[in-house]
């Protein structure tokens, strides 16, 4: 199953296999769901928890899936997946994946049970967050991976509190804190390094965790041209990184010379609109702290694939 | 070659689940469920039982997980209990809706608060309306048959339904007795292995667990209807088989001892039955026209079955390890429900006795069909009562 040949733009597969969905216009986890799936192949046993994916796709009796899908309980996308990889060793099964896709909330929030399990147990499975920092499905409320400042329904800006007053919770760290076999970070926005990513956790013998960024125009208040921009934008600017978790070591994929201008990433967003310098300048801080620890402690030589 | 072993109602459960060779068991423990998931995990260690055995981190994994596996096909195991199953009752409903053939035993236990880990039956009766099938046990040999017949149930092309077996808490989970343990060849024989259209494959790839519209929501859940009433002539047929097959049948959905000729019976479910039936004995011996019903399934509800065997007597106390708050025993609206679609001159009678492990004794039981007897002259008794309360009532 594993191709050997780099999967690239030019030779990725015409098939679809997430088709025909209802997804909003210019929606960014769609688009690292159909390029997942294009990656993986007919062979993938999907499983996709309730959510924007599910909501879109599953419609009865429009089903978009053309491989074998099928939608998880809020919380129990990992330990369904577990099930699937199990009953797929016990009947035999041979060259296949077993895929789950789940949103910000359903990882980091209401999932984050069943996917610390599934890691512990080390089952064979590609564990792919799509995170568009809020929940967006109910209709943009906070959830755990909504980023400090951002406005949602749950977390309005008003005279008192600006918005959301959280940190992103750090997913990728604490996932590689269970000593995971592959972890990494993505960006629809950085499309090629996310085609390798699923194609590397495609080969893992173990647990694969991929959390890649997709920018929601519905819930953002950007254009619906804007998502693959956006999520180039936020890697440039520092707001979010490209890494991988491997054998016990954190690598940093890229490592910019010089960051893009926060103010301009935030305040193209509606959800951002009401920051004031302040707290643009807070962000900045708290952004350069990452990245000094990230760079001293973390290996920054990207390897040539 | 058959055999007989002296083992718990647990044990018993562990015994059946090898028998019946699941491709996945997921376990996680609660007391007093834990001898099920430690001795399965055992034979799994010492080969007697090739099996995946998933170490999962809840009970709502547990159940999420074999329907995971049962989405492939694979047949597949849990256990728990009492705040376990109410932490999965999410699972519950999506496994029935989703038609997973899934088996599942149920320990029997109270419900915090105030905590307790002894046995009444508020765990399992709350989740009725779950679209599961629910066997209740009276002893460790029906829990072991009933582990192979609840497969060959659940996985009946007409029914699709998961199947929930409940045993009662250390009073059937954690007492001794000889059990006959089927020949495995035989089991194999008689429990063919799963085999469905509706599972995954890779020739005609399935998307399940969809979302329906209102337009076709209804016709889902009437199907899911239709299949657990069917349910009714499987598990006739799959008792009388088992019967042939190993010597042992239990009725079907109900089990009716000394009826016939009643006036007075005591509803009951699981391992109260026994004692019930020794004061019947014993009442018998005095004149009194006594029997027991044991309702073996609460879904699907036996009507027929409850009205031939008791439709006829002319009083009816149901023993109930539960209170719905504010109501009654969940049992007797059950019964009462079913009686009332025949004759209507029978004084029915609720008791709410042996919540959260209290004894269920034999004095209890001779009282309650004294006020039963009281009742059916016509003097005034109380609709439901919590017997043998030691504190004192206004009422």
């Amino acid at each position: 199953m594993s191709n050997s040949t780099r999967i690239t733009a030019k030779n990725l597969t015409d098939k679809e296999f997430f088709y025909g969905h209802k997804a909003c216009a210019g929606c960014g986890g769609s688009v690292a769901v159909r390029l997942a799936l294009k990656v993986l192949g007919e062979r993938t046993f999907t499983v996709v928890p309730a959510g924007c994916m599910s909501a879109v796709g599953f419609i009865y009796p429009q089903l978009c899936f053309t491989n074998n899908a099928i939608i998880s309980t809020f919380p129990g996308t990992a330990s369904m997946l577990s099930g699937v990889a199990a009953a797929a060793r016990a009947l035999g099964l041979e060259n296949y994946h077993v895929l789950g896709i789940a949103g910000d909330g359903g990882t980091a929030d209401i999932g984050i049970q069943a996917l610390s399990g599934a890691i512990d147990r080390r089952e064979k499975i590609i564990y792919l967050c799509y995170d568009n920092e809020a929940y967006m499905n109910t209709g943009i409320q906070k959830s755990a991976l909504t980023p400090y400042g951002a406005k949602t329904t749950t977390t309005p800006a008003g005279q008192n509190v600006r918005g959301t007053v959280t940190q992103k919770k750090n997913m990728f760290e604490i996932v590689a804190a269970h000593g995971i076999d592959y972890a990494a970070t993505a960006s629809i926005g950085y499309m090629q390094d996310f085609l390798d990513k699923i194609q590397k956790a495609s080969t893992v013998e173990g647990t694969s965790y991929i959390h890649v960024f997709a920018p929601c125009p519905t819930g953002w208040g950007t254009p619906i041209d804007s998502a693959i921009e956006l999520g180039k934008e936020v890697v440039d600017s520092g707001l979010w990184y490209l890494a991988e978790y491997e054998n016990g070591t954190f690598r940093l994929n890229k490592n910019p010379q010089e960051f893009t201008s926060v103010e301009s990433y935030l305040l193209r967003q509606g959800r951002f609109k009401h920051l004031r310098k302040e707290d643009i300048d807070g962000i900045v801080r708290s952004r350069d702290a990452k990245w000094e620890r990230m760079r001293s402690q973390w290996k920054t030589k990207t390897e040539e694939r | 070659m058959k055999q007989q072993k002296f083992i718990s109602g647990n044990e018993a459960v562990a015994e059946g689940v090898r028998l019946a060779s699941p491709h996945v068991i997921a376990a996680y423990p609660i007391t007093p469920q834990t001898v099920v998931v430690e001795r399965l995990a055992e034979m799994v260690e010492d080969g007697s039982l090739k099996a995946e055995f998933m170490h999962v981190e809840s009970e709502h994994s547990a159940l999420s997980a074999c329907m995971g596996a049962s989405a492939l096909g694979a047949r597949t195991f849990t256990a728990t209990s009492s705040q376990g199953l109410l932490y999965l009752v999410e699972c519950l409903h999506y496994a029935s809706g989703g038609r997973f053939p899934i088996v599942m035993m149920n320990a029997n236990r109270s419900l915090a608060l105030p905590w307790s880990i002894y046995g009444d039956h508020r765990d399992s009766l709350s989740q009725l309306d779950s679209g599961w099938i629910q066997i209740y046990v009276e002893d460790a040999q029906e829990s072991l048959d009933m582990v192979l017949q609840s497969f060959a149930i659940a996985e009946h092309p007409d029914v699709l339904t998961p199947v929930m077996i409940n045993l009662d808490g250390f009073v059937l989970t954690h007492t001794y007795e000889l059990v006959e343990i089927p020949d495995k060849e035989a089991v194999s024989g008689w429990l063919p292995p799963f085999k469905t259209n509706y599972a995954m494959d890779f020739v005609h790839p399935k998307n399940m667990g969809f979302s329906s519209q209102p337009s076709d929501n209804t016709e889902f859940k009437y199907q899911q209807h239709r299949a657990v009433l069917d349910s009714i002539s499987v598990i006739e047929e799959v008792d009388a088989s088992f019967g042939t097959a190993f010597g042992r049948s239990y009725g079907g959905l109900v089990e009716a001892y000394r009826c016939t000729d009643a006036d007075l019976v005591v509803v009951s479910l699981g391992s109260t039955t026994g004692t019930c039936r020794t004061v019947v004995d014993d009442l018998r011996t005095t004149g009194w026209k006594v029997g027991v019903l044991k309702i073996r399934f609460m879904r699907p509800f036996p009507v027929e079955a409850v009205l031939n065997a008791i439709g006829h007597v002319k009083g009816v106390a149901v023993i109930d390890r539960d209170i719905s708050f504010g109501y009654e025993g969940t049992v007797f609206t059950n019964v009462n429900s079913a009686l009332s679609r025949g004759q209507h001159n029978i004084v029915k009678l609720n008791f709410i006795a042996g919540l959260g492990g209290r004894d269920i004794s034999k004095s209890t039981i001779r009282t309650i069909f004294t006020k039963l007897q009281q009742g059916v002259e016509g003097e005034p008794v109380k609709t439901v009562e919590f017997i043998d309360l030691t504190v004192d009532t206004d009422e």
